[in-house]
């Protein structure tokens, strides 16, 4: 079993991952049409290169838009949630060791302290963003059973992943969920709204050129975001 | 399939049909037979598969329904944050839908998509701002409108305004020949003050061919008189179109895009015969809009931009004032705290937020700033066709709240308002909650404070 889920299981896992995401953006950008969506893609490039980069860099920035500066505290919850989200399995001791151990090379490692604690600002941020959708009549009116899913296949790795480090009981099990969660979520990314981790990209270069090249950016010197 | 004879799926084509429509007064029948009108869901499928591409499936797919875009809508702001106007759950729930179910909806849903398209949503694309994912919702307002009209579920005054564009290729019935009438008509009204003031009706190769809003030669035709003054005085080369002065699109406001089409080629035909080195736009936000920034697309021109450079009213006023053409006498500048209602169309999706503000700078001394401003400014609560809909009007009145609290925010009493739309919603603001506001173009304002040459001036007799 253990075989299988970290050898062709694994395997699976990230070309899925992979090719999905390539496939996705592919399909995205093939599907773009400069007269149906209106917007001149291949003209002006230098404006829709400076809009798009324009539109994707603010909003990575915390606070950078005015969007992100109504939303104080959101803002907060969803910058930390999304670093942790990214940095603690790349930057992982654990992981980074079966790297050496299989393929020779490791990246740089966190602390195991450190990890522990953006596991659980991982976890604390997917309950305060749960609490969120129940909380408010705005957001829980939009509210489906798939984003509450999507939310669970992100923090299982996480909390399947803390339970194995820490040796609670019976920790090969939780191993082997922590593996198969994470190998659910690559496969997932893909397939459901977890696409954002592409699609974020190109939804907001889009919008960023039709800003540049179409709605201003040519007179204005660009969207203030 | 069942299709009314006054609503129907089939677009006005002839003035006949035209009048039939008009002498249903506000659209009693018109709304009656709508019950009835059936749902070519086959045509509707077929249509959604043909237009809905990448952009807007990925639009759909991807909202994170994280709520963000709740308080950037006027409307949801305005109706107590009522959780059925948050932007996302309005698009959702029809076009959302409609995308779902491949076009295999009822007449209520076609119905209930039209309430929403028309009554709850200005695509004033304020929520686009507020969107991480950048999901433009006002642009998918727009689409889903071109799908309801597609099928005949359009509001009674939007069929009207796409089958004047098609008729009388201007969103009112005024023909080339009424308004060459009006254009004289404001030369000979001016004249007395103005002795060698004319308006050039079709000069070829000037500088500058003026093109307008159909309201102005129909309803207002001093502003016809005001412009044509501020030219005289500016010294500009410049001329109007016989056949495509009608800058306007109700067609684009319907989701008539062959209607909007026929327009805006009129005016590009216009310009290619005149053959002027620039055009300008007269202060009006959708007008802008439609044959500026959307307008290319829908000729197919690859360039994505006019036959010749084309600039908004305010950024002719703003060179006029720069250069010396148009110079203000300091001391009738507007003493009183004045503010400024930018248009979504030009300013938030036309880029021309900082032109308003430095043209305060000439003609004002007391500016205020409306909170939120520029790109991020509050619609008007009239715009995208909602301000001429019979059906619609509690809900615009209830939304133009937003835009009511914001000036009396400023302190100011007089608003000004470049853009047709904006300006009736301020009118209508104060008709409706009696604040104490006057609201003005541009126009009479600077020529009650431009200074007039010498040798413009009427020579008084010794």
């Amino acid at each position: 079993m253990y075989q299988f889920i970290t050898g062709p299981l694994l395997w699976f896992s990230f070309v899925f991952f992979f090719v999905g995401c390539v496939v996705r953006v592919v399909l995205y950008i093939r599907g773009l049409d400069w007269r149906l969506d209106r917007v001149t893609y291949t003209k002006n490039i230098s404006f829709g290169f400076k809009g798009a980069v324009r539109s994707i860099v603010f909003w990575l920035i915390p606070y950078g838009t005015q969007s992100w500066r109504a939303n104080p505290v959101y803002t907060l919850i969803f910058f930390i949630f999304h670093f942790a989200i990214i940095v603690t399995p790349i930057f992982l001791s654990a992981h980074n060791i079966i790297l050496m151990e299989r393929w020779g090379f490791r990246l740089f490692m966190l602390p195991d302290a450190v990890s522990d604690i953006l596991t659980l600002l991982v976890i604390c941020c997917a309950m305060i963003i749960l609490l969120r959708r129940i909380a408010l009549p705005q957001v829980r009116i939009l509210t489906k059973p798939h984003d509450i899913l999507i939310l669970i296949i992100t923090v299982a790795p996480f909390m399947t992943g803390f339970f194995a480090y820490h040796q609670i009981p019976d920790s090969e099990f939780w191993t082997l969920v922590h593996i198969l969660s994470g190998e659910v979520m690559l496969v997932a990314i893909p397939l459901t709204k977890l696409s954002h981790v592409v699609y974020f990209f190109c939804s907001r270069a889009q919008i960023g050129i039709d800003f540049g090249v179409k709605r201003g950016g040519m007179k204005s010197g660009g969207m203030k975001w | 399939m069942a299709q009314g004879t006054l609503c129907n799926n089939r677009p006005i084509t002839t003035e006949e049909e035209l009048h039939t429509l008009l002498a249903d007064t506000h659209g009693k029948k018109y709304y009656a037979e709508m019950h009835e009108l059936d749902v070519d869901t086959d045509k509707l499928g077929q249509l959604i598969e043909k237009t809905c591409k990448s952009r807007i499936r990925t639009w759909l797919q991807i909202c994170s329904r994280c709520g963000l875009c709740a308080e950037s809508c006027f409307f949801y702001l305005a109706n107590n944050h009522d959780p059925k106007q948050v932007p996302s759950f309005k698009i959702q729930k029809t076009l959302g839908e409609l995308v779902r179910r491949k076009g295999k909806v009822d007449n209520a849903f076609m119905q209930k998509a039209m309430d929403t398209a028309w009554g709850k949503c200005t695509c004033c694309n304020r929520c686009s701002l507020y969107c991480p994912m950048g999901i433009g919702m006002g642009v998918m307002f727009s689409y889903l409108r071109g799908l309801c009209f597609s099928q005949g579920f359009v509001p009674w005054e939007m069929k009207i305004g796409s089958g004047m564009h098609r008729v009388y290729r201007a969103q009112m019935d005024i023909t080339g020949e009424d308004f060459v009438d009006t254009c004289e008509w404001m030369v000979e009204e001016n004249q007395e003050e103005y002795p060698d003031l004319e308006i050039p009706v079709d000069k070829e190769g000037v500088d500058t061919i003026y093109t307008l809003n159909a309201r102005e030669p129909k309803h207002y035709p001093e502003d016809v008189g005001d412009a044509a003054i501020l030219f005289h005085i500016a010294g500009e080369n410049w001329t109007v179109p016989s056949k495509g002065w009608e800058e306007t699109s109700i067609a684009m406001f319907a989701g008539d895009w062959e209607g909007a089409a026929l327009q805006v080629k009129e005016v590009y035909s216009a310009i290619e015969r005149l053959n002027p080195k620039r055009m300008v736009v007269t202060e009006c936000g959708h007008a802008y809009r439609a044959t500026v920034i959307e307008g290319p697309y829908w000729a197919g021109l690859e360039s994505g931009k006019t036959p010749v450079e084309t600039i908004h009213y305010v950024e002719w006023v703003l060179e006029a004032l720069k250069t010396g053409k148009l110079k203000i006498d300091p001391a009738k500048k507007i003493k009183e705290p004045v503010t400024y209602q930018d248009s979504c169309n030009y300013i938030r999706n036309g880029g021309l937020s900082a032109v308003g503000r430095e043209i305060m700078a000439y003609i004002a001394e007391d500016f205020r700033e409306m909170k939120p401003c520029k790109e991020h400014n509050f619609c008007c609560g009239g715009g995208g066709g909602l301000n001429g809909i019979g059906r619609y009007r509690q809900q615009r009145n209830i939304g133009m709240k937003i835009k009511r609290d914001q000036i009396l925010e400023t302190g100011a009493k007089l608003v000004i308002t470049p853009c047709h739309n904006c300006w009736d919603a301020i009118r209508d603001i104060e008709e409706v909650y009696k604040i104490g506001i006057r609201w003005s173009f541009l126009k009479p304002l600077l020529l009650s404070m431009v200074i007039v040459p010498e040798h413009l001036r009427v020579q008084e007799e010794e």
